[in-house]
């Protein structure tokens, strides 16, 4: 075997400076262009999706509010088409699972799969440091895919905008507030921030777990887990609700939070969720027995209960958040997620500097 | 293919190293100076805490105890030391969806130096097709591109880690010869790890045995095999031994093999024999016995020794 004849080694010189960050950018490239292209034609295809299904949503929405005059069959058969385009897309909880995608696919093998197959001894051993390395995977990339998040959300406020539009129509459409659970977080900027996190998780338990296919999984709980929390117990507190006495539906109501009835200043029972804050049916026996005599076969209107129930010295209190509070709940819930996302990439950061090999 | 070097320097030097992981210890107290210009073969048996070792001098693990230092005083796995270090892991680990281009590429961007007119000459000899996906190169081939691209860092010092246990008599015959040029022509002091023996009598003139976590004997080749011999006798004037610095007895019927610390010219006791020892063979003999031990004295060493009095002994 013949062998090249090495040259001899290069003058030492104290003052050369690191490998510059932005040959690294070729390499993030490199290895995660496959992953990226996947997501750009992921989200290509359902924007494609969406624009599509959306246009006709957008014009059964328009015919229907031009519709007149309103009480015409003509103008109910509109309403009643445009209710039926309710798909599974339209309460907006199946498109959330995108950025828990993304940070399960895109983000968890980014270090679970160099310390699975090893070749994280080959990368965190070159010149160019693996504390460095790490910085220069994780943030392009997350900057990346945080700003194709956040276009995209920009289809789908666009998408859902008939939705929030019929709660203000005097019309039995299909409408959902914009604090709905399902659609707050797919609208404005707070998309783009959950998918932030995600990527942040994903880059996290990819660390912590060193294993590509448990990370992925890893990652989709935690992400769930998180995104079920706030919604259901967490985002409600951003800012004190309001409180109104005795409407049964407040003003600009986004999302009611609880209601409950107080006698003399105190709290007397919880309302029923399911109906409008109405008395559960034994108070009702008890302070109105006249209605609930005729509640098995007609169904006693709000109205009527809650005077009699004031008769009877209750007051019904509902507390709420208002619709006009989406904007700055958008940024109080992008705030903290992009706050959390930061933590958890310098979290990882540090560890792969503290825990190698 | 002694030091060149004008300048001695030590290229891996440790002192009280250990490294714990949960309660056990793979790495502890262990004191070594490996100077530059040789080729270092760091033997042991399975678990002796060879890789530890090599992690720690190249800063993927973090010691537990005590100190290591490369080229001279660096601190492990800091920028200076990482760009005068190219360190091939066990398995020669690359990425197998990458071509061999894009790992010659993606080296080249991850260095300050790079020598991309001889990486790409060296892939050329080795017939290794540039557009092929690593993953789909053999063995050899892989341990090849991984060595190709780490000499073409131009490193002052080569951390090998068991690099040819995977690979057949040929493929490590090749790369032990790209090692050795490395060396010879272009100065670069090699460390490398191996279980592998009989391919470091060829190779290596500098040796470290490990053993249990703990440096059991550590030397230039020459002096090590100039300071052993091995003595055949009938194995009843076994008595003679007495006195004698026994390394390792092995006894074969009437035969006494004896494999002692003591120079050419030491007296040979009556009705022995005395053979010069071969490197295997006196690694052989050290490792089965881990309570032997040999150590070098400290004139080389830079790093203090804890206890410089008595750094040669043999114990038995």
């Amino acid at each position: 075997m013949t062998a090249l004849t090495v040259p001899a080694r290069p003058q030492e010189d104290a003052s050369l400076r690191p490998v510059p960050w932005r040959r690294m950018a070729w390499v993030t490239w490199r290895q995660h262009r496959t992953a990226l292209i996947g997501v750009a034609a992921l989200l290509g295809a359902l924007a494609l999706g969406l624009w599509a299904i959306g246009l006709q949503l957008h014009h059964a929405y328009a015919d229907a509010i031009a519709c007149r005059p309103a009480s015409s069959i003509a103008c109910s058969e509109l309403v009643f088409s445009f209710n039926s385009r309710d798909t599974f897309l339209s309460s907006g909880f199946v498109l959330q699972a995108i950025p828990a995608l993304i940070g399960a696919f895109v983000a968890a093998p980014v270090l679970a799969r160099e310390l699975e197959t090893g070749t994280s001894r080959y990368a965190w051993t070159q010149g160019f440091g693996r504390r460095r390395w790490t910085l220069a995977k994780l943030v392009p990339l997350a900057l990346v895919l945080t700003a194709a998040a956040g276009a995209f959300s920009v289809l789908l406020s666009w998408y859902y905008q008939p939705y929030i539009a019929a709660t203000s129509q005097n019309l039995p459409l299909t409408g959902w507030s914009p604090l709905s659970g399902g659609l707050f977080d797919l609208r404005g900027v707070v998309f783009a921030a959950w998918t932030l996190v995600a990527f942040a998780i994903g880059g996290l338990t990819g660390m912590l777990i060193r294993r590509v296919v448990p990370a992925i999984v890893a990652t989709l709980a935690v992400y769930a887990g998180l995104a079920f929390a706030v919604g259901l117990y967490l985002r409600q507190h951003y800012l004190a609700p309001l409180v109104v006495r005795n409407l049964i539906s407040p003003p600009d109501s986004g999302w009611v939070v609880g209601q409950w009835w107080t006698r003399g200043g105190l709290f007397a029972f919880a309302g029923d969720r399911d109906a409008d804050g109405m008395p559960p049916m034994s108070y009702l026996q008890q302070t109105c027995p006249h209605i609930a005599a005729a509640a098995p076969t007609a169904k006693p209107s709000p109205g009527a209960i809650v005077r009699c129930f004031s008769q009877h010295g209750y007051t019904l209190l509902t507390s709420y958040q208002p619709s006009s509070r989406f904007w700055p709940f958008q940024w109080i819930e992008s705030g903290w997620l992009v706050a959390l996302s930061v933590l958890l990439i310098a979290a990882t950061v540090w560890l792969v500097r503290r825990r190698a090999a | 293919m002694n030091a060149i070097e004008t300048v001695v320097e030590t290229v891996v030097g440790t002192r009280g190293l250990g490294k714990r992981y949960g309660s056990t210890w793979a790495l502890r107290e262990c004191t070594l100076a490996v100077p530059a210009g040789h080729v270092a073969a760091l033997v042991g048996p399975n678990g002796a805490g060879k890789s530890t070792l090599l992690n720690l001098a190249v800063g993927l693990a973090a010691p537990s105890a005590g100190v290591v230092t490369v080229l001279d005083g660096l601190p492990a796995g800091s920028p200076a030391a990482l760009d005068a270090i190219a360190f091939v892991a066990q398995d020669t680990p690359v990425y197998k969806n990458l071509s061999a281009a894009d790992m010659l590429h993606l080296t080249r961007n991850l260095n300050r130096r790079f020598d991309k007119k001889y990486a790409r000459a060296r892939l050329a000899e080795l017939d290794i097709p540039l557009k092929q996906k690593a993953g789909r190169l053999s063995g050899g081939q892989q341990a090849q591109l991984a060595l190709t691209l780490a000499l073409a860092r131009r490193p002052r010092l080569l951390i090998l880690d068991e690099p040819v246990a995977m690979l057949d008599p040929i493929a490590r015959h090749d790369f032990m010869a790209t090692v050795l040029t490395a060396a010879v022509d272009g100065g670069v002091s090699v460390l490398l790890s191996s279980h592998v023996l009989a391919e470091l009598e060829r190779v290596a003139d500098y040796l470290i045995l490990l053993s249990r976590g703990q440096v059991q004997m550590a030397g230039e080749v020459d002096d090590l095999l100039a300071s052993h011999r091995m003595l055949t006798g009938p194995a009843e004037a076994d008595r003679h031994a007495e006195g004698l610095c026994v390394v390792h007895a092995r006894r074969a019927e009437a035969q006494a093999h004896l494999l002692v610390r003591a120079g050419a010219g030491d007296p040979v006791p009556p009705g022995f024999q005395a053979h010069p020892v071969g490197l295997e063979e006196l690694a052989m003999a050290y490792l089965r016995e881990p309570g032997a031990a040999a150590l070098p004295g400290p004139a080389r060493s830079r790093i203090p020794q804890p206890e410089p009095g008595e750094p040669s002994e043999v114990t038995r």
